[in-house]
């Protein structure tokens, strides 16, 4: 599942990010990277920025982005 | 939670009043006891956990205190200041885990015996979360620890419900109102307790003194003091350097500018800028931007200048175009703002309504034709949000020091070139002579007295001395609210078209004024036609 998916309050960890060097390198520049774990802080309406705690930050996103950020749900 | 044997459960004991068995051993608490306190109103649970060296736990016990973690909103982290660097390790991963964490220094007391010198503050700063020194046994600090609490919980709780759409966007609106009523409050109390005050009781007589002095006429009376009215000194419509050009910049616009940049500074400061970003987002996408082009356009409240230059945070120059030209035309400054409700608040509320009802359809309006008739897309946000912080008390007043002067410097001379350019081109006659020429268009499509050019011409330069200007042409209301966001659109005035030029280019600036101008016209005809 991707990150747009993820439920308000729910946590999982990137597994896979689906877009070219740019966005890899532009994700991790806020510390979204394959292997951390991020939680879903709040979600907006059709289709708006996403918002997600990485470590002790707060980052949004947009819709299109997010949805780029595949997650495993942490068990 | 805490390193065992730091004394967590001698704080609890204290918080809660519950005896709990403390001993000087690590390991002495190996189950978690609750107990309940009072923060204000409200009844709070605590819950006293086995110690732990981190969060992966190697013994039951510190699993015990692992899994109880997740039902707490506030962990009060008790560091043994003795020995910080090894207890800040299991701090370090509580802040990674996310939830909000005051910590108590304790043995507070011990670290002077043994000669260790502990910044309590500087840490606080570094780890941006509250530090509060405590000796548990003696209760020094537990005060001050209480009062952490709620403040840490509030934050945080803000912080979810202000980014959420169904929460965030009621809270937004709130704020707005009462931000906007905290301004005017600010504002015209300033105006009414001391700068009208200062002018009317001792500038007034001085400057009266000097008319007489000059015999109340002649050239030199008219650029300095401008026309008496009904042989008094008017304020705002004798039009003199030392009449209206002091007044206006001083007692009509610097009030409030003070008061919106004080406001301004706060909000930049606490942290809720990004997250109005976020709210707006889906709105700004429908001109082709993005969330974070809301704040140009706050700064352009203020002043359009900074709010020219921070379109800089946008990535593409068609973004920066758009929200450029859509701050140029429909976002006016606080000056302008602050003389349009001198001019126009007194026939109350729907006037006002009228011209910032006009101008927001217009930046609706605008900002979806400029998205559908500018190639290209508007790329997705991606900003991060900060923590909310209080902010600090002196950095604030040095920032809105810092605006406020650079308005003063740059406001008071060019109202002053202003209203001396006003007077020369009316002795000469050539105001009256453009009005004449642009009569069909200032009369006909605005329906505007001839006159009005004057305040066109002169709201290239300031378009509060502008504004003022159409207070003796004795306009009615309807046609206060035409010249209003007539004057407000047109054109900017020249501190911002300079900046413009130099962020935009001439080409794209050249493209931007011709918005300008048509839809200044073509909204300033329809507003006459309807009103």
């Amino acid at each position: 599942m991707d990150l747009t998916q993820l439920e308000e309050g729910e946590s999982g960890v990137v597994v896979d990010i689906q877009g070219g060097y740019g966005l890899v390198r532009r994700l991790e520049s806020l510390g979204i990277r394959v292997g951390k774990k991020v939680t879903k802080v709040s979600s907006q309406f059709m289709r708006g920025p996403i918002t997600v705690r990485i470590d002790n930050s707060q980052v949004a996103l947009g819709f299109g982005m997010a949805r780029k950020i595949i997650i495993r749900v942490a068990k | 939670m805490g390193n065992p044997n730091v004394g967590k459960s001698v704080i609890f004991s204290r918080l809660t009043g519950v005896n709990v068995i403390a001993s000087n051993y690590p390991g002495t608490t190996v189950e978690y006891t609750r107990g309940y306190m009072r923060l204000g109103n409200e009844k709070v649970e605590v819950i006293d956990v086995p110690g732990t060296y981190s969060l992966s736990p190697t013994s039951k016990a510190e699993k015990v205190a692992v899994e109880m973690l997740k039902q707490g909103d506030l962990v009060i982290d008790v560091v043994d200041a003795t020995n910080l660097e090894r207890n800040l390790n299991l701090t370090l991963q509580l802040l990674k885990d996310g939830k909000p964490v005051v910590v108590a220094l304790n043995l507070w007391d011990e670290i002077r015996h043994i000669g260790i010198l502990i910044d309590a503050e500087k840490l606080q700063e570094i780890l941006g979360i509250p530090i509060v020194p405590t000796c548990a046994i003696t209760g020094e600090g537990i005060k001050k620890l209480v009062s952490e609490i709620p403040f840490a919980k509030a934050n945080e709780r803000l912080e979810d419900v202000s980014i959420k759409s169904v929460t965030g966007i009621p809270l937004a609106l709130v704020s707005l109102y009462v931000v906007f009523n905290i301004i005017r409050f600010i504002g015209e109390g300033l105006i009414g307790i001391i700068f009208e005050p200062i002018f009317e009781n001792l500038w007034a007589p001085l400057i009266m003194r000097l008319s007489d002095f000059l015999g109340n006429q002649g050239f030199i009376h008219d650029i300095l003091i401008g026309k008496l009215v009904e042989g008094k000194i008017s304020f705002v419509e004798s039009l003199g350097l030392l009449t209206t050009g002091l007044f206006v910049p001083l007692a009509m616009v610097l009030p409030y500018v003070f008061a919106f940049y004080l406001i301004l500074s706060f909000l930049e400061d606490s942290g809720y800028l990004p997250r109005l970003a976020v709210l707006v987002d889906n709105v700004m996408h429908r001109f082709g931007l993005h969330g974070l082009a809301i704040i140009p356009m706050m700064l352009g409240l203020g002043c359009n200048v900074p709010g020219a230059m921070a379109t800089r945070v946008l990535e593409t120059r068609r973004e920066r175009f758009i929200s450029a030209t859509l701050m140029a035309i429909a976002v006016p400054c606080m000056a302008q703002i602050a003389m349009i409700f001198g001019l126009i608040g007194k026939y109350g509320a729907q006037g006002l309504a009228a011209v910032f009802g006009t101008l927001l359809v217009v930046w609706i309006v605008l900002g979806v034709l400029l998205n559908r008739l500018s190639k290209g897309e508007s790329p997705e946000i991606f900003v991060e949000i900060p923590p909310y912080r209080l902010p600090y008390v002196g950095a604030l007043l040095k920032k809105l020091w810092m605006r406020t002067r650079w308005f003063l410097r740059e406001a008071i001379p060019y109202v002053l070139f202003g209203v001396f350019i006003i007077n020369v081109l009316y002795s000469l006659g050539i105001i009256q002579f453009i009005g004449r020429l642009s009569a069909p268009v200032i009369t006909g499509i605005l329906g505007l007295p001839q006159d009005a050019v004057g305040a066109l011409i002169i709201g290239f330069l300031r378009k509060d001395v502008a504004v003022g200007m159409l207070l003796p042409l004795g306009l009615n209301l309807s046609q206060l609210v035409v010249a209003s966001v007539v004057l407000t659109m047109y054109f900017p005035c020249v501190a911002t078209f300079a900046v413009l030029i130099k962020e935009l280019g001439t080409k794209d600036m050249l493209k931007s004024t011709l918005i300008m101008i048509s839809s200044a016209l073509i909204i300033g005809g329809l507003l006459n036609l309807i009103l």
